[in-house]
């Protein structure tokens, strides 16, 4: 994971320790945890079941479905999520949401 | 289970409009937004981001605080963060909020989902560090996130909004890649007299121009062949412009050529959509009152076609006048005399829409992309796979479900659903009409299985 992100953080606050993929970051409480992990120079969410490509927020609106990680087992869109002290958040195994529409 | 007169979908411009007319006419409203807090994406956190950086977001963006107010004032039942995955007959619409499963019935039902992005497939548009111009702006504006290297690829007003945006916040773009040519702003000028009538916004387009001129930043105009370079993620964006074939590095692309309606929940609902050829999308048919073809179900907003924030409150307010009228809270006659002032200052709103919609029109390549290019960003299909399945008779987007999976991710089609119908309409020399849109059905968001039990012991609890 790269430190040096290519996002400029602006907002001051408190922050709380989160876990992404078993490395400690400190993000802005209650913050978008999209924008959190953007800003703390996360690339890449998560890897698409197909091919393996890598992805990340894309849309910011919780339509692309795009940003998908794993926090608690379940798979959920992490620009639909605010930031909390003690979060663990993965990047999701197969990255299949919890249902399929299909 | 809970019974108002209207539930709205949407706390955007459109849909708080609507609820601060309908709770004044005395009618009981709910109102559901998937966001934790009101505005929209185009208010997006204005209660709270107006006061922190008010000055890089500007005094339009400001305006959405008197709606926010608006719906806190009154007697308004407004659900934050619920995610809304089915509105059945009747209405029943049910919805999530923090993963716990619930219902509300009502006899009329507003849609006022919004805009999604009109899908930009390019080479390279998946990679991680490309986002949707709106993307970038919700970074800033809920976030204060910038993006330090960003180039700027597509073409309209947004675009523009944007750069101003990031050079007030000091991290102007490294370029601005412009798709539309020369020849859209000549032909645009058969609609000046409409611009000219909107003219404050014709001012704000110069305005904006010379701003972005003065911070000197780098402009292509007429781009093609247009491709994003990375590995693991975005590196460079490499295109072609006045002959010259140019790479600009940098770390993130902004991607926009205009916004197109959502219609997710309209489609589930069996409303009727049709082509609207100056906007290159669908839109539901709708009368002048926002009022569907689905008795009691209205629509306002950019969900309803593109027209922007401030037309979106006008026709809010209208869609709530009438949906009173309906239900005997206000007269005939007094309806009409109240919809007056909205509709003129909706027309007013809708002058200048033809001419940028001219001057700005989507992108060619991401209109009809090279075979090799991704356009079902859930499933990784191709433009090539679509147009190979129109080759075997192939002549609808569901009937492609049968084919390959575009349209069966995640995102339901909301990525992909107008290219896979222009793809199939082009190779089979039919209409976007004739070749249709893919079928909605809810679940429109993912519902989990113990959100479904959960809301039947509860229903079962409320009956015993």
């Amino acid at each position: 994971m790269k430190t040096a992100s290519p996002f400029l953080e602006t907002d001051a606050g408190p922050r709380v320790d989160v876990m992404f993929e078993d490395v400690p970051l400190r993000l802005p409480e209650g913050a978008n945890l999209a924008a959190a992990l953007l800003a703390a120079g996360v690339q890449v969410f998560r890897h698409t079941k197909t091919t393996g490509a890598p992805r990340a927020a894309f849309c910011m609106m919780g339509a692309c479905f795009d940003c998908l990680v794993e926090i608690d087992g379940v798979v959920r869109q992490a620009c639909m999520i605010e930031v909390s002290d003690g979060l663990e958040i993965s990047r999701p195994e197969s990255a299949e949401v919890h249902n399929d529409p299909a | 289970m809970i019974r108002r007169d209207l539930v709205i979908i949407g706390a955007g411009p459109a849909g708080m409009a609507a609820a601060a007319t309908a709770a004044d006419l005395g009618l009981s409203v709910s109102i559901l937004d998937e966001q934790l807090r009101a505005g929209g994406q185009i208010y997006r956190d204005v209660d709270r981001a107006a006061e922190l950086r008010g000055d890089i977001l500007g005094k339009d963006y400001a305006h959405g605080a008197t709606l926010t107010a608006g719906l806190r004032s009154r007697a308004i039942d407004h659900l934050p963060g619920a995610v809304v995955w089915a509105i059945e007959e009747g209405f029943r619409v049910s919805y999530s909020i923090d993963g716990e499963a619930a219902q509300l019935s009502a006899s009329h039902v507003l849609l006022a989902t919004g805009a999604l992005e009109r899908p930009m497939p390019l080479p390279g548009w998946t990679l991680p560090g490309v986002m949707t111009a709106g993307a970038g702006q919700i970074l800033l504006k809920q976030s204060g996130v910038l993006a330090r290297n960003a180039v700027l690829v597509g073409s309209g007003p947004l675009l523009y909004l944007i750069a101003i945006q990031m050079i007030r916040a000091g991290t102007p773009p490294a370029a601005m890649i412009e798709t539309q040519g020369r020849g859209d702003i000549m032909r645009a000028m058969r609609h000046l007299g409409g611009a000219l009538r909107g003219w404050p916004y014709l001012l704000k387009g110069m305005r904006m121009l010379g701003e972005i001129a003065r911070a000197r930043v780098p402009r292509f105009i007429g781009a093609q062949d247009i491709r994003i370079e990375g590995d693991s993620c975005a590196e460079a964006v490499a295109f072609t412009s006045a002959g010259r074939t140019r790479r600009i590095a940098c770390d993130t692309v902004f991607l926009h050529h205009g916004v197109v309606p959502n219609t997710q929940a309209a489609r589930s609902l069996g409303i009727t959509h049709a082509w609207d050829d100056a906007q290159n999308c669908f839109a539901p048919m709708l009368d002048e009152w926002g009022q569907s073809d689905v008795e009691g179900v209205f629509i306002a907003g950019d969900g309803a076609g593109i027209r922007g924030a401030r037309a979106a409150e006008h026709a809010g307010g209208l869609a709530a006048l009438k949906i009173a009228e309906t239900l005997g809270h206000i007269s005939g006659p007094d309806c009409m005399e109240r919809a007056a002032p909205l509709r003129a200052a909706l027309m007013h709103e809708c002058a200048p829409r033809a001419f940028l919609d001219a001057a700005y029109p989507p992108f060619g390549e991401a209109l009809a992309p090279a075979d090799s290019t991704i356009v079902c960003r859930c499933e990784e299909v191709t433009a090539g796979a679509i147009r190979r399945y129109a080759g075997m008779g192939c002549l609808g987007p569901n009937q492609a479900k049968a084919f390959g999976r575009a349209g069966m991710g995640a995102c339901q089609g909301r990525f992909c659903g107008l290219t896979v119908t222009a793809l199939l309409a082009e190779a089979n020399g039919r209409t976007a009409d004739e070749t249709g849109h893919f079928r909605i059905r809810p679940p429109l968001k993912p519902v989990t299985l113990g959100e479904l039990a959960a809301m039947d012991e509860q229903a079962q609890d409320a009956a015993e």
